[in-house]
C-alpha cells in the first residue's frame, strides 16, 4: 500500500508542489473575498473553470493549434503562453467582476442576510456552469499540446518536467506580486483597511463598491493564472472541474487560515502534497474524499486554520 | 379591498382560512386532499406532459420534490441552515431500499423505518461535529458530504459501483390498489400522504417547544443561546429530521424506480429542491408545496426548459433572492391575515 510512497517520493512530490501552486492561486480568489465580505465566494469554482476555457480558446482558436501539430518552440512558444496566460486571466477577472455585480451587489446594498447572499451566490455557479455544458454540450474539451513535456534533469530518481518547473517559478511569482500588491499599493491599503473595519474605512473615504470589485477582480485574476497552468500540466477542461477544484482550493484556504493571504500559500502547497500523496496510498479515486476529510478535521478542531482568521493582523 | 384580496392569493387564502369554523376547515381540508388525489386522472387535459407520461411526472419529479422540499425546508427555512448536500439523505434511503431490498425478503414498507433510521443516523454525524459552524462553512461542509456519499456509492463494490443496484422490489399491494410501473396514481397517492404526514408533522412542531427554538436560532442564534436555547441540540434535531424525510422520499424513489445508480444523486438534485424551497417560499410549508410543484412540473411541460433545467433553476435562485427573497407565497401570511382583520373589525 506504501510501496508506491515510497519508491516514487520525489516525483510525487514535484507534482504535489505543482498543484499546490495552482490551489495556492485559487485559494487566493476565496481568501481575499472573503477578507472584504466576510462571505464564501461560491462562485469562484466556476470563475475558475470559465478560464480554463480561455487558455483553451487561445490555443486552439487563436493561434490554431490542432490535437495533431507540433507543440510550439522559441519566441513563438512565449508568445502562445503569454496570451494564453493573459487570456485566462482576462477570462476569469471579467467572470468574477460579473459575479459580484450579479449575485452580491444588490444584495450588499440592501443590506440583507447572509443566508440571501448565500443562495444568490450558488444560483450564479450553477447558472454559469449550466451555460458552460450547454456551450460544450457536456463533453471534456481537450486542450493542444503547447509546451512539449521534456524531461529537464533527475532528481533523486524524479523526473524534472518542463510544465511543472514553468508553473512552480510562475505561479511562485504571480503569487509574489499579488503579495506585494495587497501590501504596498494604495488600493491594496484599502482592501485591508476594509478588511479590518469596513466603516470605518468608509468613514476614512475609501469607495467600498470600488475596493469590493476590485477584490473581486484581483481574486479573478489569481484564480485565471490558475486555471492556466492547469490547462498547461493536465491539457483537459470540462463544465464541471470547478467543483473538485473549487472544493480543493478552499480546503487549502481554510486550512491556511481564511482571510489569510499568506495562510494561503502555505495551505495550498500543505493540502496539494498530502492530495498526492494521499491519491499514492489510497488510490485517485478516494482523492475528493481525502480533501473532504481534511476540510472537517480543520474545521473541527482548528477551525480558524494553521495562521488564523486574523486578516488584519497578518496582512498589515 | 375584497377584490384586492382576492387577486393576493396568499392572504386570500389565510383569510378565508381564518373565518371559517371547525366544519368549515375540515370540508376546505377535505377537499383539498380530493381535489389532489384526483390529480392523476386530469392527465388528458392542458396538463398533460409531452414526453413522459404523465402520472410518473405526478410521482418524480413533482411530488418526490415537494416531499423533500418539504424537509429541506426545516433545515433552511425552519432553522436557517443552509444544507447544499440534501440529496446525501435521499440517497441513503434509496440505497437502504435497494440493498435491503435485494439481499432481505423485507417490502418496502418495512425497510422504510430503516431507510429513515440510517438518514437519521447520517444526519446527527455529519450534524455533530458540523453544524457548529457559521452559515457558509456549513453550506461548504454540507456540499462537500453529498458528494461524498455519491463517491461512495461510485467506488465501492457492495453498491455495484457506476452499474448501479437493478431489480429493486416495488411496494406489495394494498388491498385492490396494486403498484404498477405504466400506470402509477397509487404511488402518486402514497406520496399525497406522505407529504400530509410531514405538513402535519412540521404543523405540530412549528408551534411548539423546537419550532420556537427554530426560530430563534434563525432570528439569532447569539440571543437565542443567550436564552438559555439548548441552540446545538436543536440545530440537530432539525437537521435530522429534515434528513428523515429525505430518506423516506429516497426509499419510495428507490422502490418506485425498481433501479438506481451513483448518477441519480449528484449535486444538482440538491440546487433543484433548493431553488424549489426558494422560489415558493422560504419557510413557508404552503409557498414550498407551491414552488416545487411549478418547477418540478414544469421542465416536463416545457421542452425548452427541460434541456436547460439547471440554468433556469439557477437563474431563478439568483433573481428571487435579488428581487422578492421571500419567493413566492413569502412566510407570516397568516399573522398578516389576523391583524388585518382585526383592524377592519
Amino acid at each position: 500500500m506504501f510501496d508506491v510512497l515510497i519508491h516514487q517520493f520525489w516525483s510525487l512530490t514535484i507534482a504535489g508542489v505543482a498543484l499546490g501552486f495552482i490551489y495556492v492561486l485559487i485559494s487566493l480568489g476565496y481568501t481575499m473575498v472573503y477578507g472584504v465580505l466576510r462571505m464564501i465566494n461560491f462562485a469562484n469554482s466556476e470563475i475558475f473553470m470559465w478560464g480554463t476555457f480561455g487558455t483553451v480558446i487561445t490555443n486552439r482558436d487563436l493561434f490554431n493549434y490542432t490535437q495533431t501539430s507540433e507543440p510550439a518552440k522559441g519566441w513563438k512558444l512565449a508568445l502562445v503562453l503569454i496570451t494564453a496566460l493573459l487570456m485566462s486571466m482576462f477570462v476569469a477577472a471579467l467572470t468574477a467582476v460579473f459575479v459580484e455585480l450579479v449575485a452580491y451587489r444588490r444584495l450588499r446594498m440592501k443590506g440583507t442576510n447572509r443566508l440571501a447572499t448565500l443562495i444568490s451566490a450558488i444560483g450564479i455557479s450553477i447558472a454559469l456552469q449550466e451555460v458552460m455544458r450547454l456551450l460544450t454540450s457536456s463533453r471534456p474539451v481537450g486542450s493542444p499540446r503547447i509546451l512539449e513535456k521534456i524531461i529537464l534533469t533527475e532528481i533523486w530518481g524524479a523526473n524534472v518536467r518542463l510544465d511543472t518547473v514553468i508553473t512552480i517559478i510562475a505561479a511562485a511569482i504571480i503569487y509574489f506580486i499579488l503579495e506585494r500588491f495587497i501590501k504596498l499599493s494604495r488600493m491594496g491599503k484599502a482592501i485591508r483597511a476594509v478588511s479590518q473595519n469596513e466603516d470605518a474605512a468608509k468613514l476614512m473615504g475609501v469607495n467600498l463598491n470600488r475596493v469590493i470589485t476590485t477584490t473581486f477582480l484581483v481574486g479573478g485574476l489569481a484564480t485565471g493564472a490558475a486555471a492556466f497552468f492547469y490547462i498547461t500540466v493536465f491539457e483537459y477542461t470540462k463544465f464541471n472541474i470547478g467543483f473538485t477544484m473549487g472544493m480543493a482550493a478552499f480546503t487549502a484556504a481554510v486550512l491556511g487560515g481564511i482571510g489569510n493571504i499568506r495562510g494561503a500559500f502555505f495551505g495550498g502547497l500543505s493540502l496539494g502534497l498530502l492530495e498526492v500523496y494521499a491519491s499514492a496510498v489510497l488510490g485517485t479515486q478516494w482523492k475528493a474524499v481525502t480533501v473532504f476529510v481534511v476540510l472537517v478535521l480543520v474545521l473541527l478542531f482548528k477551525p480558524n486554520g494553521l495562521f488564523g482568521e486574523a486578516v488584519q493582523q497578518t496582512r498589515a | 379591498m375584497k377584490i384586492r384580496n382576492f387577486f393576493n392569493l396568499r392572504d386570500f387564502g389565510a383569510g378565508l382560512w381564518e373565518r371559517s369554523n371547525r366544519l368549515q376547515r375540515i370540508g376546505i381540508a377535505l377537499g383539498s386532499i380530493l381535489l389532489v388525489g384526483l390529480l392523476p386522472f386530469a392527465g388528458a387535459s392542458f396538463l398533460a406532459t409531452p414526453i413522459a407520461s404523465y402520472d410518473a411526472v405526478l410521482v418524480y419529479p413533482v411530488g418526490v420534490f415537494v416531499l423533500m422540499a418539504l424537509g429541506l425546508n426545516i433545515v433552511v427555512g425552519k432553522s436557517g441552515m443552509l444544507d447544499l448536500g440534501y440529496v446525501a439523505f435521499f440517497a441513503i434511503g434509496a440505497y437502504t431500499m435497494a440493498l435491503m431490498g435485494t439481499h432481505t425478503g423485507l417490502n418496502t414498507w418495512e425497510i422504510m423505518p430503516f431507510g429513515v433510521g440510517f438518514a437519521m443516523l447520517a444526519g446527527v454525524l455529519l450534524g455533530l461535529p458540523t453544524l457548529r459552524l457559521r452559515g457558509d462553512y456549513l453550506a461548504i461542509v454540507t456540499l462537500g458530504f453529498g458528494e461524498i456519499v455519491r463517491l461512495i456509492a461510485l467506488n465501492s463494490s457492495w453498491t455495484k459501483g457506476p452499474n448501479g443496484i437493478a431489480n429493486i422490489p416495488m411496494p406489495p399491494d394494498i388491498g385492490p390498489l396494486k403498484f404498477k410501473l405504466d400506470d402509477q396514481k397509487v404511488f402518486f397517492w402514497v406520496v399525497v400522504i406522505m407529504i400530509l404526514l410531514t405538513i402535519w408533522m412540521i404543523r405540530r412542531l412549528s408551534v411548539r417547544r423546537p419550532g420556537r427554538a427554530w426560530e430563534a436560532i434563525r432570528q439569532d442564534e447569539d440571543a437565542a443561546e443567550l436564552m438559555g436555547v439548548p441552540t446545538l441540540k436543536y440545530k440537530i434535531w432539525s437537521f435530522t429530521l429534515g434528513a428523515a424525510v429525505g430518506g423516506a422520499a429516497g426509499v419510495l424513489y428507490a422502490s418506485k424506480n425498481l433501479f438506481i445508480a451513483p448518477e441519480m444523486f449528484t449535486l444538482n438534485v440538491s440546487i433543484l429542491i433548493l431553488s424549489c424551497v426558494v422560489f415558493g417560499g422560504i419557510g413557508n410549508i404552503w409557498g414550498v408545496v407551491v414552488g416545487a410543484t411549478i418547477l418540478g412540473y414544469l421542465p416536463d411541460r416545457i421542452r425548452f426548459i427541460s434541456d436547460a433545467r439547471l440554468l433556469v433553476f439557477g437563474t431563478v435562485l439568483v433573481v428571487v433572492m435579488n428581487f422578492r427573497p421571500d419567493g413566492l407565497l413569502p412566510r407570516k401570511k397568516r399573522e398578516k391575515a389576523i391583524v388585518k382583520r382585526e383592524v377592519s373589525a
